[in-house]
């Protein structure tokens, strides 16, 4: 029988396919890892209140020049009660962490950073998810990579870990730095 | 009781499947008739009990039977019925078992309407949809089973479905988004009946051609209905967002779209017969691929079902052994295949060839962009994803070349074109197009990008050919009508569908470069001007609806001081699982769409909000076009010839 090496090539090509997919399965590939529509672009300008003082106005120009990870929290999510502690390690080891009250009363959001320490080094005030709507988020917790240009990087839907920390955003973050 | 019967008919409709991909195929090593003559009867005993099983899950659905686990997770005593109904769709199992039904659905369709076919291909054909089915029965019943009940333990009532799948575009799209689907497994088992018979004469590709232009419509109506129902439901006022879900109905359709053209060549020419048996086996596989990328979890979407990596372990081995299996059979058996004919490079052939594989490259593009996470983590590159940016900029330069080509090769003759005079044709076809796309948009709006000039030159270069086309099918004609009937439904099928795509691009072409979207902040009785158009925010009222509440604008648009529409947006809030859903109001119509949608109240009295307004010119062009697309393709195979008792023998002769 003659078998032209041609004609292999379909076999082969799906068989590389199926071995990425076996690896993907296994390894178990985090879905979570949202690829947003905004990464790779600039993020969206707003001027939106601090938490802790309503007449001051932060803008975009205020907070970009340095990477930074921007974190949609609010404290209607058990999500983020359970990430915060990892947001605050990661603060103590110097990532600066830019925090979005989403949603939210003020009252409520600084009691909670009172109670639970405030791991970012500015608090800003959404309660009508401006930001939120214009970022494309979907539910807290969410967090953006911002770089020193301000070009939204990565995207990360749900708690973040002390492992996924580790075994991937860790490098995402080293990339920026 | 009801609910074990369900599970009783689906087991024994296992067993049929069983038998189905066993004794037929069986025959034909063994030479056997008899055994080969068992297809038809198996064929129906599957579709029979699948039909049954599905029409008791329906009936657990319609009357709120909780004890069923998947009712109690995705319906609710408070849904209105027909998405009572479609809820059973709408979750993993219930779609998989849809999804099984629409696969022996085409199954004894095939048994039905392929009575001339020969006994040992109709049984090796009906034998291969037999394992699929098979493989797919052993998923639902052993990873996925509808039936399951939580039992003593029955909920008082459901936990409702998800917000977003109530609505009409969503009752639609997954049956016939599974319809085009599960019908390239048609084309696909004929390719591999004629590789396991080893006749590889133009019968098969006879014998296929309607199925996979019936499923490519399908498709393509399936396709069209998601982008629709993301327009306008999902509040963005996107229509295609590259999502890996998306992209996984899109790879199928592009490879069937190679498959339906080079299956004409090897139909009318008896050539690309390798290729187009390739090709059968790859529109299937991507579409199984499809199903593995949505409900693996291997890659996240807002389609993805609940991840589960033991149901994805189990697909990706259900693909491994059919695409596998069949790419095996091909490697072998290809060779057998001989081809003989030639074209020259002016020849239909030649540019349907360029068509080919600038379909297959495209697919290949956005399998790439698809996969690029996972192999990025594969390889421990930084993790990785490409966006729109990376679909858009291959697709966008890629379909420049196949318009371009499409406007020369519609117009070819097959072997070899000899024509006199067709190169001035063409000069003035390209001079007309590329003077008109200058001039139109600019008088129209006054503003000139490069984007617009040079999509709508491609737009109407392709019309100025599909315009000559009617000129030299009617100009030897006593009448003009008459020149039109002599044509054939062929020609006039495949007319329609290059006019749905040069009216598909239009859409995509100017809402791309001329949409208008901004938001404001407004309260009842402010007066927003968008260019030509006026929104006057009337009020904001709260209605209840059967199973939510909702915050309603009531938007009045008006131009030149004339009233042209009333926009209802909504905010709905469905109790249940405290979901907030956004009902865009959109007022349609041929050349704009005016779109409203309610973002967040901005104080608690409900009267202020911050609201998105667009203007999108043509959008609504994407949509007619597939439909237009979808419709040649079905007007094609209402040919004669397909009809017709067409054994091998007379194939050959005529040709």
């Amino acid at each position: 029988m003659k078998i032209r090496p041609l004609v292999i090539l379909p076999l082969v090509f799906v068989f590389a396919l199926f071995a990425l997919f076996g690896y993907a399965l296994l390894s178990g590939v985090d879905p979570k890892e949202v690829p947003s529509a905004l990464t790779g672009k600039a993020l969206p300008g707003f001027q939106l209140a601090s938490l802790q003082d309503e007449n001051t106005v932060i803008t975009r120009e205020e907070i970009i020049g340095e990477p930074m990870l921007m974190n949609i929290w609010a404290t209607w999510c058990s999500s983020c009660k359970y990430e915060h502690p990892v947001l605050n390690a990661l603060s103590a080891d110097g990532v600066k962490i830019i925090g979005i009250n989403y949603k939210d009363e003020r009252d409520l959001a600084l009691k909670w950073l009172q109670d639970y320490a405030d791991p970012y080094a500015l608090d800003i005030y959404d309660p009508n998810g401006d930001l939120g709507f214009d970022l494309g988020v979907t539910g807290a917790p969410e967090t953006f990579f911002i770089d020193s240009k301000g070009q939204v990087q990565y995207r990360y839907q749900g708690p973040i870990t002390h492992e996924i920390w580790q075994q991937s955003l860790k490098a995402i973050y080293d990339e920026m730095v | 009781m009801f609910p074990e019967f369900g599970q009783f008919s689906l087991i024994l409709a296992w067993v049929f499947s069983l038998l189905l991909a066993v004794m037929p195929l069986a025959g034909v090593v063994l030479k056997k008739q008899a055994l080969q003559q068992t297809a038809t009867a198996l064929s129906w005993a599957v579709f029979f009990f699948l039909a049954v099983a599905f029409a008791i899950l329906l009936h657990a659905f319609y009357h709120d039977d909780f004890s069923v686990a998947v009712v109690a997770a995705n319906s609710n005593s408070a849904l209105p019925w027909y998405y009572k109904l479609s809820a059973s769709w709408g979750n993993h199992e219930g779609s998989m078992l849809l999804w099984v039904l629409l696969l022996s659905t085409w199954t004894v369709a095939v048994a039905l309407f392929a009575r001339t076919l020969t006994v040992e291909l109709k049984g090796s054909v009906l034998g291969v949809l037999g394992i699929i089915a098979f493989c797919f029965l052993s998923f639902v019943l052993f990873t996925s089973n509808p039936f399951e009940r939580i039992l003593p333990m029955v909920p008082a009532d459901g936990s409702d479905l998800n917000p977003l799948l109530q609505d009409i575009g969503l009752i639609l799209h997954p049956p016939t988004l599974y319809m085009g689907y599960v019908g390239f497994s048609v084309a696909f088992a004929f390719a591999v009946g004629a590789l396991i018979t080893g006749r590889f004469d133009a019968s098969w590709v006879r014998w296929s051609r309607p199925w996979t232009n019936t499923a490519w419509a399908f498709l393509t109506i399936g396709i069209a209905l998601g982008s629709w129902w993301a327009y306008y439901e999902l509040g963005w006022g996107g229509w295609w967002f590259w999502d890996p879900v998306e992209n996984a109905s899109f790879m199928p359709w592009l490879i069937g779209t190679a498959l339906i053209h080079s299956q004409a060549v090897t139909e009318k020419r008896n050539l690309f017969k390798s290729w187009s048996v390739l090709l059968a086996i790859f529109a299937f596989s991507f579409s199984l691929l499809g199903t593995f990328l949505v409900r693996s979890g291997v890659l996240t979407s807002v389609h993805a079902f609940a991840a589960d990596p033991e149901r994805g372990m189990f697909i990706l081995l259900i693909l491994g052994f059919t695409i596998g299996g069949s790419l095996l059979l091909y490697a072998f058996n290809a060779a057998k295949i001989k081809t003989s004919g030639s074209f020259e490079l002016v020849s239909r052939e030649s540019f349907l060839l360029m068509n080919n594989i600038l379909l297959v490259v495209i697919a290949f593009a956005v399998l790439f962009g698809t996969l690029l996470p996972l192999l990025a983590d594969a390889f421990s590159w930084r993790k990785l994803s490409v966006g729109a940016p990376f679909f858009n900029s291959v697709f966008n330069f890629l379909m420049v070349f196949l318009l371009s080509l499409l406007g020369i090769g519609q117009l070819l003759r097959w072997k070899k074109h000899n024509k006199k005079g067709w190169r001035i044709t063409l000069l003035i076809m390209l001079v007309s197009a590329v003077v008109i796309a200058l001039i139109l948009p600019w008088t129209l709006s006054g503003k000139l990008y490069w984007q617009v000039w040079l999509g709508m030159a491609l737009v109407f270069w392709v019309v100025a050919s599909l315009v000559n086309m009617v000129i030299e099918r009617t100009r030897n004609s006593r009448s003009f009508i008459a020149g039109i009937r002599k044509a054939g439904v062929g020609f006039w099928g495949m007319w329609l569908a290059h006019l749905g795509l040069v009216v598909s691009t239009t859409g995509v072409v100017l809402v791309s470069n001329f949409d208008i979207e901004k938001d404001y902040r407004v309260e009842e009785g402010d007066s927003v001007q968008l260019n030509n158009y006026r929104f006057d925010v009337d009020r904001f009222q709260i209605i209840q609806g059967p199973n939510y509440v909702a915050d309603r604008g009531v938007v009045s648009i008006y131009r030149d001081d004339k009233k042209v529409a009333e926009v209802n947006p909504e905010k709905r809030y469905y109790s249940v699982q405290g979901n907030v859903m956004t009902e865009a109001g959109i007022d349609g119509s041929l050349l704009r769409d005016l779109y409203v949608s309610m973002a967040e109240p901005l104080d608690d009295s409900r009267k202020v909000w911050s609201v998105r307004l667009q203007v999108k010119p043509f959008v609504s062009w994407l949509w007619w076009g597939a439909a237009l697309m979808a419709l040649g393709s079905i007007v094609s195979i209402t040919d004669r010839r397909y009809r017709l008792k067409t054994s091998s023998a007379s194939v050959e002769k005529t040709l």
